[in-house]
């Protein structure tokens, strides 16, 4: 059998897809964060308890209404990002004068609330949701077996990844974003809606939380608790990469769940540390972080 | 009567009052145990000085630490692990404990006060939650049963502390040690300096302090107290579990810290009373602690930021939050 370093490569590549797999979803939130804290200045603490709220929505529309995946996957992103232009309107449009700790603090009660309710109702034993029948299965592509969905998760995100990185960079949608990042009373003078465009930011960034949500529900089991694990991860990944840039904080989503699958392959007992350890090397050597420009 | 006076007038006046609430505060925390269950009342006090603990770092110097369950929760460990294992006595067992917290306090204060702000207290987190799962994984803390059937033991060889009212005045006398460490480094010159980085932190530099070594000591020390709170507990409950060292126990403190007052003395005691006497109000109602405890943050950040006792201060004192 073909091996590396002793280990044989088919427990690697399964390992290291895995690890794919994990950093799609770190990709795709820590983009959310980056988003978000790019116009609000505000750290979504909430943003685990969207990506909960979206699995759990995908999940309660087929119980319930028969829905299945397809349609889930525009319909969940719609309700998630409709309930954060919400939340944004009523609370957090409040908080921009304050310091951005508050945004932080709040987020991290709504998140209680959202997870508590869930867990109320729900339990915390996983609820699992099925691959839908066009992804099942696998495919043998001679050195290893792919099952297909998860095939499919990793092209989605990196669809949703550049799809939003293009919004951003290359829309005009995109140019008042990035323009009222740098300077927001002279965007407003130009008689750019700047409060709606924070709203819809929000929006945009809880959307993105609630598709990698029902993206994650046929992977990971449907759970009150799945987002708020996830949420840690995903802020050292953040303190890795910097949120200065976009394209930062997907590549260091991707390149720090790669780094977890290769620690299980060969240092098992780390992998939940060693996304940390990475963070706590970075600090020390760049403390602005990898792609940082602000400390 | 001009300005000046009554401004005067009303800084006595509140001098006055926080004396006598504070000789009152004294005689009310004596005679508790009589009246309340004293384990309760013990409970209340290991957390309101958990939460002083806190408060110095977030009130005085402006830092938001997302993760000091890793100070409280690690010292109970320390401390648990050396009365059961090692046959220490309390007292050793819970100066190992603050040792303990003192020293990871150096370690992740280091680390995090490379960045500020929002960073810092995402690092804060991030470290802290390391440390859990450190802890999932050692063996020296029991997984998830946690290490049970801590003996409380004699103090200094001589005092027996399973005499639940002499464990009430042992931790009554650390609890005021305590707190008395924390006003006294609170009105110091280094505590000045602490507030002046917490106004200004950039002027602070200007004026020639080195920002950074202050923040760090400052860092240790609330890591210390909290990890006294913590070992403390650890004896009075016989036990150390997981519970104390997870992310929700970080947000807990911030909880009792916003809601009795940042940045004043007195707040974070009420805080922490009300907090924790809320939780017990609803381990038997049924209704879930996490919904009640996030609606309590939501509203004290939207509308009550200065929180019970901040509060109190400026609309009946006249005195600055």
């Amino acid at each position: 059998m073909l091996t590396v370093f002793g280990i044989p490569i088919q427990a690697l590549l399964g390992q290291l897809l895995v690890g794919l797999i994990n950093g799609s979803f770190y990709a795709m939130l820590s983009l959310g964060l980056a988003v978000i804290f790019g116009l609000l200045r505000i750290i979504n603490f909430a943003h685990g308890a969207l990506y909960m709220l979206g699995a759990f929505i995908g999940y309660l529309l087929l119980v319930h209404l028969g829905i299945g995946y397809w349609p889930a996957l525009v319909l969940v992103p719609l309700i998630v990002g409709l309930f954060g232009m919400a939340v944004e309107r009523v609370a957090l449009s409040h908080l921009y004068r304050l310091d951005p700790l508050y945004g932080l603090l709040f987020t991290f009660g709504l998140a209680l609330v959202i997870e508590g309710v869930f867990r109320y109702y729900y339990g915390v034993s996983g609820n699992p949701y099925a691959v839908p029948t066009l992804l099942a299965g696998g495919t043998n592509l001679g050195f290893m077996f792919l099952p297909n969905y998860r095939g499919w998760v990793v092209v989605a995100s990196l669809i949703v990844c550049i799809g939003t990185w293009l919004l951003i960079e290359k829309t005009r949608l995109g140019s008042y974003l990035r323009a009222a990042t740098e300077n927001p009373e002279l965007v407003q003078a130009f008689g750019v809606n700047v409060p709606l465009l924070l709203t819809l930011t929000y929006g945009l960034g809880a959307a993105l939380a609630g598709l990698a949500g029902i993206l994650a529900a046929p992977v990971y089991q449907v759970s009150p608790l799945m987002g708020s694990d996830l949420i840690i991860v995903v802020f050292a990944v953040v303190v890795v990469g910097g949120m200065g840039s976009i394209l930062g904080a997907i590549v260091t989503g991707y390149m720090l769940g790669l780094a977890e699958g290769l620690t299980k392959v060969f240092y098992p007992e780390a992998s939940n540390l060693v996304v940390f350890v990475i963070m706590a090397i970075v600090l020390l050597l760049r403390p602005a972080g990898l792609f940082g420009r602000d400390a | 009567m001009s300005e000046a006076t009554l401004h005067q007038e009303r800084a006595a006046a509140s001098v006055r009052l926080e004396r006598a609430l504070v000789a009152l505060g004294i005689v009310a925390l004596i005679t508790a145990p009589f009246v309340i269950y004293p384990i309760f009342v013990m409970k209340m006090l290991c957390f309101a000085l958990f939460a002083c603990a806190f408060n110095l770092l977030l009130g005085y110097t402006g830092l938001l630490s997302f993760g000091h369950a890793a100070f409280f929760g690690g010292a109970a460990y320390f401390c648990a692990y050396a009365v059961k294992a090692w046959g220490w006595p309390p007292e050793a067992g819970i100066l190992l404990g603050t040792a303990g917290a003192a020293l990871m306090g150096l370690v992740m204060g280091f680390l995090a006060i490379r960045r500020q702000g929002i960073y810092f207290a995402m690092i804060t987190l991030a470290l802290a939650q390391m440390f859990y799962f450190f802890c999932v994984q050692a063996s020296f803390t029991e997984g998830e049963d946690g290490i049970q059937g801590v003996a409380r033991g004699t103090l200094f060889g001589v005092i027996d502390l399973n005499a639940p009212m002499t464990m009430y005045f042992f931790v009554l006398a650390i609890y005021l040690l305590g707190i008395f460490a924390i006003w006294r480094i609170v009105n110091s010159p280094f505590g000045m300096i602490l507030r002046s980085i917490r106004e200004n932190e950039n002027r602070a530099i200007s004026l020639g302090y080195s920002v950074g070594r202050y923040k760090l000591a400052a860092f240790v020390m609330s890591a210390a107290l909290a990890g006294l709170a913590g070992a403390t507990k650890a004896i009075v409950f016989q036990f150390a579990t997981l519970t104390d060292v997870t992310w929700q126990m970080s947000g807990e403190v911030i909880l009792m810290t916003l809601l009795g007052g940042i940045g004043t003395m007195v707040g974070p005691v009420v805080g922490a009373g009300l907090v924790v006497g809320l939780e017990n109000t609803l381990a038997t109602s049924g209704f879930p602690v996490t919904i009640a405890t996030g609606l309590i943050f939501m509203v004290c950040v939207l509308i009550f930021r200065r929180g019970i006792v901040g509060e109190i201060y400026v609309r009946w004192l006249g005195r600055g939050g």
